[in-house]
């Protein structure tokens, strides 16, 4: 059931943003009113813009100490009854991961935004990578699952920004949202719809009565508990450790099954509901290229020389990364001669596609340590490759 | 030379030589006693001594205090101090109903 | 008298403010944290603030677990994190009175950065820092706050780290409220405990309390009732002391009191100020301004 946007948050027009503003109108329009960060390149233009445009819109934006600190006053904020949004980059992303677990575990629907750059460690602050996209989903200890989008222009990241707190609130998870430096960085034309046409998905607020209420028991969808705020007199507990639907820890390993069972299937369960993908050429394609972020756009240029060659390749272009497409996939095995998976990383959905393909067509790799995009001549030799083979 | 009002005062307010003193307050002591853990702080600090540890046990094998509600005076001090909630006083009457 | 007799409860006063159904609680047999929670519960009853309007977190530790047993919005985080958690709660809802409530290795160790800038920027918050000089539910290991020469499992031939000063700390930082009583100062902890909840600002209150089963066992001080008679005999109130002097030496005497109590604006006072005066008629205030204990 969804509403659209606040009109205070959305800036309605044409507009020539690069990737990181785009994000912040994005959460702006999604009904974002709190942002705490850290500056961190390349991602500080996010929170710079939240913060130039939040006191005018209505909210709060502070730069906290430390990224551990803004990653967990979001979630205090969202239990205050905000839309609640950080930003960072891969050290950052790092030191949030014990807190990406809490909201996992609490189920507390806020967005993590990590604009890729080059690493590991402090790495390559001002050039792009896609080497935090496995950490995304399996960064934190334990089992637990979140979403995670995947844009590849500034017009994607004001969508897929609003896309991710809905998806947030629509499963109560916390939903990451990868850009990279380049997308980050780069100005292109964005168009910022009305209100009325932003579709916005409203916090599931429990509809049981206060002695009724059980934070941690299933309300909507046979998955999803109701959501209460701080100050309405539910007193309820919320904690990181092992819970019961009452909220109070169990330490046992019936009350674990239970708890965190239903964590990682709500997300498992509904994956074909969440996962969203971009599909080019891929009719009749002897080869499907896979990509996600501003790889995509330069694999394009190499399709479309492949194509001058004679060769039939298509695209297969996740915007949702996690969940990650496994049915397509698999059902794209069995129709392609080769996959060629393109990605600014030593290779990390490769080896999901891989699994996928389950040997059923072969699986190319063409991988980058990051700092600038591919050379479209190195994908298209290796499309070119993979449709001489078998 | 003192105020005449005052010494009459005095005199008024003052009672009759080995008269008992009033007591102030009469209250009820109430013990959980499954939930205390024998940590003997209610007993130590209690202003008027009025506890003491008993010699039976509970069934996790704490002694649980006994009171002399004669000289428990409803200061609430026990109530704080205990770290297991589970020591109060409750007033029964007071001086001025009495 | 009339009046103490017709308003009398009949149950313990934690009763309607603690979670009932969860007790007993995990806290050893002479543990400290219980009388400072007891004072707790019977503040909220005296201070006038609305139950629902105020939440409680908390970190991880034995004085972490008081948040599962607080009848509050209640809030149990990482190790070290309660504060920016209550920030971000403080700041969203500026109507809610936010108390911190954990111990003095979740606050002042991991958590030390946090409460220096919590502290700076006087958000509106109580933090209650129960202070048992060790790290309790983890076995006993050294703290910021463990005395020289005492002994803890990672200093296992004594502590040879000078220990924090809280107060001086908190005080040092920007605190608007600072106190320090001892588990046995039952009256004064819990009037302190009032001030700081209906005060606008950054307030602290230092709770030194004994942990018998480690620092007192690790230490041979006795049991939890020995280490409250070592607190009767050895604790001073110097109410407005310089909290520069007031450190806790090993089997050292306590000062306790309130140290420091004055007015500042919070940090939404400053937000909003700053902002307005500078975007005027573009800027939309967040919070009203400030009403005795909490922002609404």
């Amino acid at each position: 059931m969804k509403t659209t946007a606040d009109p205070k948050g959305v800036l309605t027009g044409e507009h020539f943003l690069d990737g990181d503003w785009s994000c912040a109108e994005g959460a702006l329009a999604a009904g974002c009113r709190f942002v705490a960060g850290y500056p961190i390149t390349p991602s500080t233009e996010t929170v710079e813009r939240f913060g130039q445009r939040i006191p005018i819109v209505g909210g709060v934006f502070i730069q906290m100490e430390d990224e551990i600190a803004s990653s967990i006053a979001i979630q205090g904020a969202v239990w205050a009854g905000l839309k609640a949004m950080t930003v960072t980059s891969g050290p950052g992303f790092s030191l949030m991961m014990e807190h990406i677990g809490l909201a996992a575990m609490t189920e507390t629907p806020c967005v993590f935004v990590d604009v890729q750059r080059g690493g590991p460690s402090t790495g390559l602050p001002t050039l792009p990578g896609q080497a935090d996209v496995m950490q995304a989903r399996w960064g934190s200890h334990g089992d637990y699952e979140v979403i995670a989008v995947c844009p590849n222009s500034p017009q994607e990241s004001f969508d897929l920004t609003v896309h991710a707190f809905n998806l947030s609130e629509q499963y109560r998870v916390p939903v990451m949202v990868m850009l990279d430096e380049c997308v980050g960085h780069m100005y292109e034309k964005v168009v910022i719809p009305k209100p009325e046409d932003i579709e916005v998905f409203p916090r599931r607020w429990t509809k049981q009565p206060k002695d009724k209420y059980l934070p941690f028991e299933p309300e909507f969808d046979g998955w999803i508990p109701g959501m209460v705020k701080a100050g309405d007199g539910y007193f309820l507990h919320v904690t990181g450790l092992t819970h019961d639907e009452r909220g109070y820890p169990q330490m046992n390993a019936e009350c674990q099954e239970k708890c965190v069972r239903r964590l990682v299937d709500k997300i498992r369960k509904n994956a074909e509901r969440i996962v969203c993908y971009e599909e080019t050429s891929i009719e009749g394609a002897d080869v499907a290229v896979v990509t996600y972020g501003i790889t995509s756009r330069v694999a394009y240029a190499a399709m479309e020389m492949a194509g001058s060659h004679g060769v039939k390749v298509g695209m297969h272009r996740p915007t949702v990364i996690w969940p990650f497409p496994e049915k397509r996939i698999r059902e794209l095995a069995s129709q392609v001669k080769a996959f060629v998976v393109v990605e600014m990383n030593y290779g990390q959905i490769y080896y999901e596609v891989e699994r996928l393909a389950a040997g059923k067509c072969d699986v190319h790799l063409v991988d980058h340590g990051g700092g600038t995009v591919h050379d479209p001549e190195a994908i298209l030799e290796c499309i070119i490759k993979a449709a001489g083979q078998r | 030379m003192a105020d005449q009002t005052v010494v009459a005062t005095l005199r008024a307010r003052s009672r009759a030589f080995g008269a008992p003193k009033p007591r102030p307050v009469r209250a009820k002591i109430v013990v959980e006693w499954e939930r205390c853990k024998g940590c003997s702080f209610c007993v130590e600090f209690c202003p008027q001594g009025a506890l003491k540890l008993s010699a039976e046990f509970n069934k996790k094998g704490y002694h649980p205090p006994l009171a002399d509600e004669e000289k428990c005076l409803d200061c609430g001090f026990c109530e704080l101090v205990c770290p297991e909630f589970s020591i109060y006083s409750v007033v029964l009457t007071s001086s001025a109903e009495e | 008298m009339e009046t103490a007799a017709k308003t009398r409860k009949t149950a313990h006063v934690a009763d309607a403010l603690l979670r009932m159904d969860r007790m007993p609680h995990i806290w050893c047999p002479g543990c400290g944290i219980g009388p400072t929670v007891n004072c707790f519960a019977s503040a909220l009853a005296k201070c006038g603030i609305e139950r629902e309007k105020i939440s409680i977190v908390s970190g991880i530790g034995c004085t972490g677990r008081v948040a599962g047993y607080v009848k509050l919005d209640s809030f149990h985080t990482t190790h070290g994190r309660p504060i920016p958690f209550a920030t971000g709660l403080a700041l969203a809802n500026p109507g809610l009175k936010v108390v911190v409530y954990s111990g003095d290795g979740d606050i002042m160790a991991i958590g030390g950065n946090h409460f220096i800038h919590a502290a700076r920027r006087n958000v509106n918050m109580t933090v209650i820092c129960v202070n048992n000089f060790i790290y309790g539910m983890t076995g006993g290991q050294v703290a910021p706050t463990t005395p020289e020469e005492a002994r803890a499992t990672t200093t296992p031939y004594g502590c040879y780290e000078p220990p924090l000063n809280l107060p001086f700390l908190a005080e040092s930082c920007g605190a608007v409220y600072v106190a320090r009583w001892t588990a046995l100062h039952i009256r004064n902890m819990t009037n302190s405990m009032v001030e700081a909840l209906t005060k606008k600002g950054f307030s602290f209150i230092e709770l030194i309390a004994p942990c018998p089963t480690l620092y007192g066992r690790l230490n041979r001080l006795g049991d939890g009732l020995d280490m409250l008679k070592f607190f009767r005999e050895n604790s001073e109130i110097r109410n407005g002391a310089d909290t520069h002097t007031i450190d806790i030496g090993f089997k050292g005497k306590i000062v306790c009191g309130t140290f420091v109590n004055k007015e500042a604006p919070t940090y939404l006072d400053r937000m909003n100020a700053q902002l307005a005066k500078v975007l005027k008629d573009r800027y939309v205030p967040w919070g009203a301004s400030a009403t005795t204990g909490s922002e609404s």
